[in-house]
């Protein structure tokens, strides 16, 4: 598996659907365009929704991370418009 | 002279309780209304009608208070702005659609172009009994394709090109049914859970997972008097023609084997689901 340089993270396990996706999206917004972040989230819903509408803004998914606790991380590269 | 109440019935004129007033049904596709429609809808209900409009449970629209006497008048206003009134009774009704794919993220079909064809091919056709039509563009069931007589539902039919995959593991995340296990290098889709939701297309990064077009048809939904989920009895449909000829077919049982006041379900119930079975899949193999 590649090694990535995470440049910043951010953890949405302490909210819910919609407020997780914004949480992430908030983050991203405060990075660099080919920077990467990795976002903590829960099992389920987050993590069924979560990479999509990250990858619907344009985003680069890279690699999701199982941390075997019930949390992945996610990690993704900032795709500017 | 005495109105001839059947007529206007199957002519979209609705008998109300107030006497000598009609609300009228239009026909609609899918949900759908230009702006154009919506403005001689607008000078109608307001000339002719009540000063309102009711939107209907299946996506029409009842301009109600019209007077029997201005029928024709109002036919030939509404024709102005590309408008025409729908059907009642025993025959084909409203066909039904969610946005489907050209504005849905979710959508895995384009709903209204398959509305719009199953409304050239069946609308108004008369038939044993009534008999509607939904499309609904993917799993989310929206449009709640299996209340109807014939639902239609969008899918993917997924293929993983292995060559295009990093991997990420946001696919098997993804699959609410435990249909994806990555294993090393591979990944094993599961064929006998797979749901053809299409959310492992939508969610891989790198269009690892080729998604085509295709539909899960139900049979025999209902959602009166009687409440019944339509039976999806086929495998997945895979082109628009072979939807075509299964819908052309089920139509035709219906109209050749069912009684009057009679709904599909019970035709089909009553000759057997195995007979009904058969004529289907002989249109699906073509």
């Amino acid at each position: 598996m590649a090694e990535f340089k995470i440049d910043d993270t951010v953890d949405i396990t302490d909210v819910v659907c919609p407020l997780t996706f914004v949480k992430a999206k908030v983050a991203i917004e405060e990075l660099e365009d080919g920077q990467v972040l990795s976002v903590k989230m829960n099992d389920g819903e987050p993590v069924q929704n979560v990479p999509r509408s990250l990858k619907e803004e344009g985003h680069q998914i890279l690699k999701l991370l199982d941390n075997g606790d019930g949390t992945y991380n996610l990690l993704v590269k900032k795709v500017e418009e | 002279m005495a109105i001839d109440y059947s007529a206007l019935k199957k002519g979209g004129f609705m008998r109300q309780k107030q006497k000598g007033r009609f609300s009228l049904r239009l026909q609609v596709v899918g949900g759908t209304l230009t702006s154009e429609n919506l403005q001689v809808i607008y000078k109608v209900a307001d000339k002719f009608g009540n000063g309102y409009v009711h939107l209907t449970s299946r996506q029409g629209v009842e301009i109600p208070y019209i007077r029997v006497e201005d029928i024709e008048e109002v036919k030939e206003e509404l024709a102005k702005g590309g408008c025409k009134p729908g059907v009642c009774g025993p025959r084909v009704r409203t066909v039904t659609a969610c946005q489907g794919n050209t504005v849905c993220p979710s959508g895995n079909v384009d709903c209204y172009k398959i509305a719009t064809e199953l409304d050239q091919r069946y609308y108004a056709r008369e038939l044993p009994h009534k008999f509607k039509f939904g499309v609904t563009g993917c799993q989310n069931n929206c449009l709640k394709a299996e209340e109807n007589d014939i639902g239609v539902k969008g899918a993917l039919d997924i293929q993983w090109e292995k060559d295009k995959c990093i991997f990420c593991g946001v696919c098997e995340k993804a699959c609410r049914v435990g249909a994806i296990k990555i294993e090393g290098d591979n990944i094993l889709l599961d064929e006998s859970k797979c749901n053809y939701c299409g959310r492992c297309a939508k969610a891989c990064p790198t269009e690892a997972w080729d998604g085509e077009e295709a539909y899960i048809l139900s049979f025999g939904g209902l959602f009166g008097n009687t409440i019944n989920k339509g039976s999806s009895i086929l495998p997945l449909v895979k082109s628009e023609e072979q939807l075509y000829r299964i819908t052309d077919a089920a139509i035709q049982f219906f109209n050749d084997n069912g009684k009057p006041s009679e709904r599909f379900k019970f035709t089909i119930d009553r000759v057997g689901w195995d007979t009904f079975q058969e004529v289907v899949e002989e249109a699906y193999n073509g």
